[in-house]
């Protein structure tokens, strides 16, 4: 198995060139999802989708303006390929996760058990689609299209691990400059999924950006939920027998 | 009543990226989706009938059950392969076996119950194979009791507040809801002197599964809105009403066609409205930012951030 890989995304370097948007598009042969004036804000794309693998979003604030390109998370712990009933989902060598279009049959489970709402079906083909981490051009040796394109290294790609202490190095750096507000989001090991294969340095709490504040990978409670239904399966068989047992 | 209990609440105070979902809401058509839940339940809770009723003896009660048990898990399966984006791949469903994957568990358990509730049909209607088909009748008495529960767990075990919030509590409702379904299903096909034990399943049935909601929209407290408002609301209060009220019925419908036939309808209809009514809160659910905002944003301010412990 080859290192880890992943993304960090320093927001404050977003520049919202949508160079990302544009790159992930060509490269992956990602088809047109229209352009919709939102009304809300320089933001045309709107959320990630089956057609849209990077997303930046524009949030307006009194005196700044946040931009930041988001992304799969690549989690550590991936409900989307827990839920896979065919074995579409898998994960890489890089320990990325990667739908397999040949073997996705749409059957739709991976869009409501994703925590961050990436992956999503194209109705157009039926199947699920979301960001492989241009996974052909890491087998290549080369990086994703979308921190090639990146003109002002907002989004990085690297071993995960150098990342990290990449992205906490420039936290402290931000803290001495006066920027008190930066925070990492998603690099945590011990978080909710496990850790985040593509993190984010954040000038504001995660839910101003659409993403959830503390995610969870819904799997955590596969146990839980099994024996409830367990104890309800042996109620249902009880239940049944009793209105047998009560008459004659 | 729902309303006034609406107004009591405050709205929640959470910030949001210009009010859009940050979870997707389930891509699950209607009525494809909740129609089978409602057949997987039907099947599920009948087939566990028609074993219980061959070891009791009731003959003609089994032979209904079996029947029943095949068409809802055949029209069901039919529903489930229509809602695939790829449905000319359905047998990829079969292509591993996934215990993290409610959808793969499901897969397999409804294969079973499709293949051990055709043998005990045919060998019903046909004589053919008695033994066999006694045999394949009794095994789906088993596969029955996960085909009626798993639909809960497969809910559950998603992102969306107000399913995987309610997973202690769906399993029972869904089971309590198949019950209903296959006594009702029972009692509309089988002649009334021998239909006695549908009709007390028809009555517990509808009691566990109005109880179990009861208690569950209690337990989710304000995830469990759109329960109360809308269209998922208007479908809940439906469900409860025919629920109850066919229920009711049961234990009286001995006496009378007509009052079989109208209990027997009744908790068809409520078990229906459950299913369309959880999958459209699911989806309100899903779309405000707020159910998936708020519970988290608390769980960090309480300084207890979530965590994946022993993986």
């Amino acid at each position: 198995m080859a290192e880890r890989m992943g993304f960090f995304t320093d927001t404050t370097l977003c520049i919202g060139c949508k160079a990302c948007e544009v790159a992930c598009k060509e490269w992956n042969d990602v088809p047109d999802d229209g352009f919709v004036f939102r009304a809300t804000s320089y933001d045309n794309t709107g959320a990630l989708g089956a057609d849209t693998w990077r997303h930046v979003a524009f949030i307006e604030q009194d005196s700044r303006w946040l931009m930041s390109s988001d992304v799969c998370k690549h989690c550590t712990h991936a409900a989307c390929l827990d839920v896979c009933p065919t074995g579409a989902l898998f994960r890489t060598e890089f320990d990325t996760v990667v739908v397999q279009s040949d073997v996705c049959n749409g059957c739709g489970y991976c869009v409501p058990a994703c925590p961050y709402g990436v992956i999503d079906r194209r109705e157009r083909d039926g199947r699920a689609w979301k960001c492989t981490m241009c996974y052909d051009r890491l087998r290549g040796g080369l990086e994703p299209a979308c921190a090639k394109a990146c003109p002002t290294k907002s989004i990085q790609f690297g071993p995960l691990e150098e990342l990290r202490v990449r992205a906490e190095e420039r936290v402290e750096r931000l803290h001495a400059e006066g920027m008190t507000e930066a925070r990492l989001y998603g690099e945590d090991p011990d978080n909710g999924v496990g850790g985040a294969g593509a993190f984010f340095l954040l000038l504001d709490e995660p839910e101003t950006y659409g993403l959830p504040p503390d995610p969870v990978v819904t799997t955590r409670d596969l146990g839980e939920m099994w024996r409830w239904a367990g104890v309800a399966a042996f109620g249902l068989a009880g239940a049944l027998a009793a209105c047998f047992l009560r008459r004659s | 009543m729902p309303r006034r209990r609406d107004e009591m609440v405050p709205d929640a105070e959470f910030r949001s990226y210009y009010g859009q979902p940050v979870i997707k809401p389930p891509i699950w058509h209607e009525p494809h989706m909740p129609t089978y839940l409602y057949l997987g339940g039907l099947s599920g809770a009948a087939s566990t009938m028609a074993a219980v009723a061959r070891l009791s003896g009731d003959r003609r009660l089994e032979f209904s059950s079996r029947l029943i048990a095949f068409a809802g898990g055949t029209a069901g399966a039919a529903f489930l392969v229509a809602e695939l984006g790829r449905p000319e791949r359905f047998l990829n469903m079969l292509r591993v076996f996934k215990t993290s994957s409610p959808m793969s568990v499901g897969s397999w358990t409804l294969a079973a119950q499709g293949g051990l509730t055709a043998v005990g049909a045919a060998s019903a209607v046909t004589g053919v194979l008695p033994l066999v088909g006694d045999a394949a009748s009794l095994a789906s008495g088993v596969t029955g009791t996960l085909m009626a529960t798993y639909t809960a767990v497969l809910l559950a075990d998603t992102a969306v507040p107000i399913w995987h919030e309610g997973r202690r509590e769906l399993p029972f409702l869904f089971a309590g809801s198949a019950m209903a379904s296959a006594g009702g299903m029972a009692m509309l096909t089988t002649p009334r002197a021998q239909a006695g034990p549908a009709r007390a399943a028809t009555v517990l049935g509808a009691a566990v599964e109005t109880a179990a909601g009861a208690i569950m929209e209690r337990r989710l407290g304000m995830l469990s809105e759109p329960y109360h408002s809308g269209k998922a609301g208007r479908l809940m209060r439906a469900s409860r009403v025919l629920t109850a009220g066919g229920g009711l019925l049961a234990a009286v419908a001995g006496r009378s066609r007509a009052l079989t036939a109208l209990s027997g309808l009744a908790v068809t209809a409520g078990a229906l409205c459950t299913r369309f009514a959880v999958l459209e809160a699911g989806r309100v659910s899903a779309v405000d930012p707020k159910y998936t905002v708020v519970p988290q944003r608390e769980r960090l301010d309480a300084g207890r951030p979530a965590s994946v412990p022993g993986r």
